[in-house]
């Protein structure tokens, strides 16, 4: 597929950055307030909460990375606008002001002192103009360097290391020379592949801050370990498909980096890019979890290649999922959005999946919902890095 | 037909890609990477994505896949039979 004129239709935000949805959501910064963020996404139509369980006596790097991702989700460029509503009025405001930097619509609204009751009243009249307004916004052609696609495989069999993975490698291979920004990350599920990862990496600099952040999650998992990780890395799923241990499973892993493009950098969980290229995010295998962090990190679409039949989605990161598993595909052909199987079958090449894959995340782009956005997907899963105060 | 593939010709092992490999059907393997088919005798039943040794694995023996490191043997696997957690074990955690 000659990329070299491809553009896509989205949406031009404030900043300059450009999103391929427009939804207008209703952000609880804590648990308390999931009842009063529901209740206004159900009166105004057209809004959508993100409810949570977190929030609440967080504190040091766990807090930082709490408001990290709730302002990097607002500020997401699929999010035409938000409304932020908090237990408390000081963190809705803090969690609002790193929104508007990106100078996009926001309003904030604190429960204490009001109640629920004139929370929704008062949230509700600015959802709905918020939604009224972005109902008119139009989605305008760009050049592809505008996209911004991540990655992460879930529910990982063998055939994702064979056929679904380097069907994403294959892409990503093809979007980097023109200058999208790409992001993977799963520090755990390199284990055994890290040495390759760091081989990829474009300067010393990008390899000892891979090195470091992958050392770090190895000590975390020294610490905790029981033996066999407890069936978690690789899941009992894995295992079912046929996948023996983290080396295994970390080597089809990282086919989703394809076998050209390099690592320009390295960014901690939620932190924002600062240029093009191919990034490695510090960040959990979970499936919810790291795509929830690649929203938070500004990324508009992802390529989620799965083996077993992972059907996580997003709220606002449309998820489009690959599989390469012919029985997977038959049994759940109701969430794979790109059927690659024909390549175990050698009735497909490396170079055709890649295309029939990049088709589907044009088309995408361009406003076709995901199998995931049908669904009603809406997995938005917070990272913790340690317990509460 | 294709029933597994391999990803290099130096693996000891390959990922069974149909439904239903019962032992002693034979079997036509694809080589990825050097593009060469191969054909072998399932010893064992063989479920979808799951492994077939295509090399004879002494205890202790290094299993490789992708061309690398992937386990060490725990229990010797003969050529055609099935590779999984209860003969292999991860040298990691």
């Amino acid at each position: 597929m000659d990329l070299s004129k491809a553009t896509f239709w989205g949406y031009k935000r404030e900043n300059g950055r450009i999103g391929v949805r427009n939804h207008v959501i209703i952000l609880p910064v804590d648990d308390l307030s999931n009842a009063a963020a529901e209740a206004v996404a159900n009166n105004i139509k057209g809004t959508l909460a993100l409810p949570h369980p977190y929030g609440r006596l967080q504190f040091g790097a766990d807090l930082d990375l709490h408001f990290r991702t709730l302002i990097g989700t607002g500020a997401n460029p699929n999010v035409a606008a938000v409304v932020v509503i908090c237990i408390e009025e000081g963190w809705a405001k803090k969690v609002a002001d790193g929104i508007a930097a990106t100078g996009k619509p926001v309003a904030y609204f604190g429960i204490e002192q009001h109640g629920d009751h004139d929370t929704i009243l008062r949230a509700s009249k600015k959802a709905k103009e918020f939604v009224q307004w972005a109902s008119e916004l139009r989605r305008e052609e760009r050049p592809l360097k505008d996209l911004w696609v991540s990655t992460k495989c879930g529910e990982s069999d063998t055939t994702s290391g064979c056929g679904a993975n380097p069907t994403v490698g294959n892409a990503f291979d093809k979007l980097y020379p023109h200058g999208t920004t790409l992001v993977f990350g799963e520090t755990t599920e390199l284990t055994g592949g890290e040495h390759l990862v760091a081989a990829r990496c474009r300067t010393d600099e990008v390899r000892k801050k891979f090195q470091f952040m992958f050392d770090r999650y190895q000590a975390l998992v020294e610490r905790h370990k029981t033996s066999d990780l407890s069936d978690s890395q690789p899941t009992k799923g894995n295992i079912e498909g046929g996948l023996t241990t983290i080396e295994e499973k970390a080597l089809g892993n990282i086919q989703k980096i394809g076998r050209e493009c390099l690592i320009d950098g390295v960014i901690d969980k939620a932190e924002v890019p600062t240029g093009p290229g191919l990034w490695f995010m510090d960040s959990s295998s979970a499936a919810a979890e790291m795509v929830t962090l690649c929203a938070a990190s500004g990324f508009v679409v992802h390529l989620f290649p799965t083996g077993q039949g992972n059907v996580i989605g997003n709220p606002i990161l449309p998820v489009i999922k690959l599989c390469a598993n012919p029985r997977t595909v038959r049994t759940m052909s109701e969430h794979v959005d790109v059927d690659v199987s024909g390549l175990l079958r050698k009735e497909m090449s490396p170079d055709q999946a890649g295309d029939a894959l990049l088709e589907c995340m044009f088309r995408t782009a361009n406003g076709r919902l995901t199998a995931a956005e049908a669904l009603g997907h809406r997995e938005f899963v917070l990272t913790r890095l340690f317990e509460s105060a | 037909m294709i029933h597994f593939v391999v990803h290099d010709e130096e693996d000891s092992v390959g990922v069974v890609v149909v439904e239903g490999v019962k032992a002693g059907d034979t079997l036509t393997g694809w080589i990825m990477d050097q593009d060469k088919e191969i054909t072998f005798k399932a010893a064992s039943n063989i479920p979808i994505g799951h492994k077939l040794a295509i090399k004879a694995l002494a205890k202790d023996a290094t299993v490789i896949k992708y061309g690398t490191d992937i386990g060490r043997v725990v229990a010797a696997i003969g050529v055609g039979e099935h590779a999984h957690v209860h003969n292999i074990k991860t040298k990691r955690w």
